[in-house]
Order: C-alpha cells, then sequence, then structure tokens
C-alpha cells in the first residue's frame, strides 16, 4: 500500500502554492502602480525643486512663509511669503518659489520681482491636497537661495475630491 | 467674461510704496478630479500672470493647477511715475484677460 498522498499529487500542490504567490506579488504591483499618481511624495518635491532652481543648495532663513497652522478647507487656503531684503538694485529678490509635498504635483507657483517692487511681499490662495509641509524658496540677485517652510493640517481636501 | 478686481491706489507720491491687489474669476480646473460621468474634467487654469507700468513689467507669476480658484494675488511696487498699469492674465484653452488702471502720482 502507497502513502494516501502520492508524489503527482504533492508537486501539483507545490505548483499550485507557488502560482497563487506569483500572482498575488503581481497584483500587488499593479495595485501600487495603480494608486501612485494621486499624490507626490517628499522626493518628488525635492527633484521638482532642483528642476527650478537647479543644483544650488538654498539656505534656511530670511523667508517667512505665514499659513495658517490649521486649515479646515484645503481649497483656498491663503498665504503670505514675505522675504528680508533691502530690495535694492544690488539686493533684491528675482523670484519666489512655491513648492508642497503631497498634492497631485509638487510645484505651486513662481513670482517674479524686481528692486522696483520695494518690498519682497506676495500673497495668494493655493489648495492642498492634505497635511502637509509648503516650502518657499526666494532667489536673490546674488544668486543665493533662501527658504523658509510651514506645517499645515488640512480637514477637508483639495485637488483630488469628485465634483457633486 | 465678469471683469477681474484690481485695488489700486488712484494717487500715490515720488517714489511711495504701494500695494496692488487682484482677483479674478476662473475655475482653476485641475486635471485630477473626477467628473459627473466618473471621467477626469481636463485641466482648465491660469498659467500666467504680468503686471506692467507703460509696458514695463514690474511683477509676474507662474501658476499650477494649486492656485486656488479664482486666483488672488497681493503685491507691491514702488512707484516713480504716472501712468497706466496693465494687468494680463492667460491661460488653457485661449484665455486671456487685461486690464488697464490708470496711477497718478504727485
Amino acid at each position: 500500500m502507497s502513502s494516501p498522498i502520492s508524489p503527482p499529487c504533492a508537486v501539483e500542490r507545490r505548483r499550485f502554492l507557488r502560482q497563487t504567490a506569483e500572482c498575488a506579488a503581481g497584483a500587488a504591483v499593479t495595485l501600487l502602480l495603480a494608486i501612485r499618481p494621486a499624490r507626490a511624495t517628499p522626493e518628488e518635491m525635492r527633484a521638482a525643486i532642483r528642476q527650478t532652481i537647479g543644483p544650488a543648495a538654498p539656505h534656511d532663513g530670511r523667508v517667512l512663509l505665514d499659513l495658517p497652522p490649521l486649515v479646515e478647507n484645503g481649497n483656498a487656503v491663503p498665504l503670505t511669503v514675505t522675504v528680508d531684503s533691502p530690495m535694492t538694485g544690488q539686493d533684491h529678490v528675482v523670484a519666489i518659489h512655491l513648492f508642497n509635498e503631497k498634492n497631485p504635483q509638487p510645484y505651486v507657483a513662481s513670482f517674479h520681482l524686481g528692486p522696483r517692487a520695494g518690498r519682497a511681499q506676495v500673497s495668494t490662495r493655493i489648495k492642498l491636497a492634505d497635511s502637509q509641509q509648503v516650502i518657499a524658496i526666494a532667489q536673490m540677485s546674488d544668486g543665493s537661495f533662501w527658504q523658509g517652510g510651514a506645517k499645515v493640517i488640512v480637514t477637508i481636501a483639495a485637488c483630488v475630491e469628485d465634483v457633486n | 467674461m465678469a471683469k477681474p478686481l484690481i485695488k489700486v491706489p488712484p494717487t500715490a507720491k515720488k517714489g511711495e510704496i504701494i500695494e496692488i491687489k487682484t482677483l479674478i474669476a476662473h475655475p482653476m480646473e485641475t486635471g485630477y478630479r473626477a467628473g459627473l460621468n466618473g471621467a477626469t474634467l481636463p485641466r482648465d487654469i491660469i498659467r500666467r500672470f504680468v503686471c506692467s507700468l507703460d509696458g514695463e513689467e514690474i511683477f509676474s507669476a507662474d501658476f499650477s493647477p494649486a492656485i486656488a480658484a479664482n486666483p488672488f494675488l497681493s503685491f507691491f511696487t514702488r512707484i516713480e511715475k504716472s501712468g497706466s498699469i496693465t494687468f494680463q492674465w492667460t491661460g488653457d484653452n485661449g484665455f486671456s484677460v487685461s486690464e488697464t488702471v490708470e496711477i497718478s502720482v504727485s
């Protein structure tokens, strides 16, 4: 009398298990790819910053990003960027760039100023898809970059909600 | 097209730093939202804003979909002479709006 499980059956079982595992792994990869485009990541924000300002490393300071710490509606978040600069012909802010971590796109906006601005301050309203950090980078006339950031908690997300 | 709201002081002293505020009606559709039938709504945004005094650019901005609907902007400029300040918004689907405001400097 042979054993209750014959060798061919054991091979079948092994193959079945292996194929199931492969199939599950494949499905997980597909699922990850399907979910991916909804959000940027902090790495993508760093890539977007590099693309905008080049290889230069921004220094911390001189830029004050004023955002409410707790935002009820991410569809319109008021924001003010103030840069500490004398705004003279020799020393002024050339541009202010805004970035975020978790919207579908990490790039928000660029503002171009000059010595004629008199005061390096810009206000606008932006959309935020999640609680996250927002970064403002100022490009100075001497070629240096300065950055300031703010963390925001958002209760109603913007950008990806459905129309109803 | 609704007229954009522009706030510029009508008069200023020479060398004074004035604040300019603008608000324009625009949906700023991101291109990431699903519409009523589940299909993604195509992107429709204002891409660029330029403010110039007598043809000379004094401020400009590049927008992305992350700018809130009905874009609001506030910025400053040092005003040296009387002239006309022109505001121009351009964007997707041929969107283009231009406004001119006079300012007299004493």
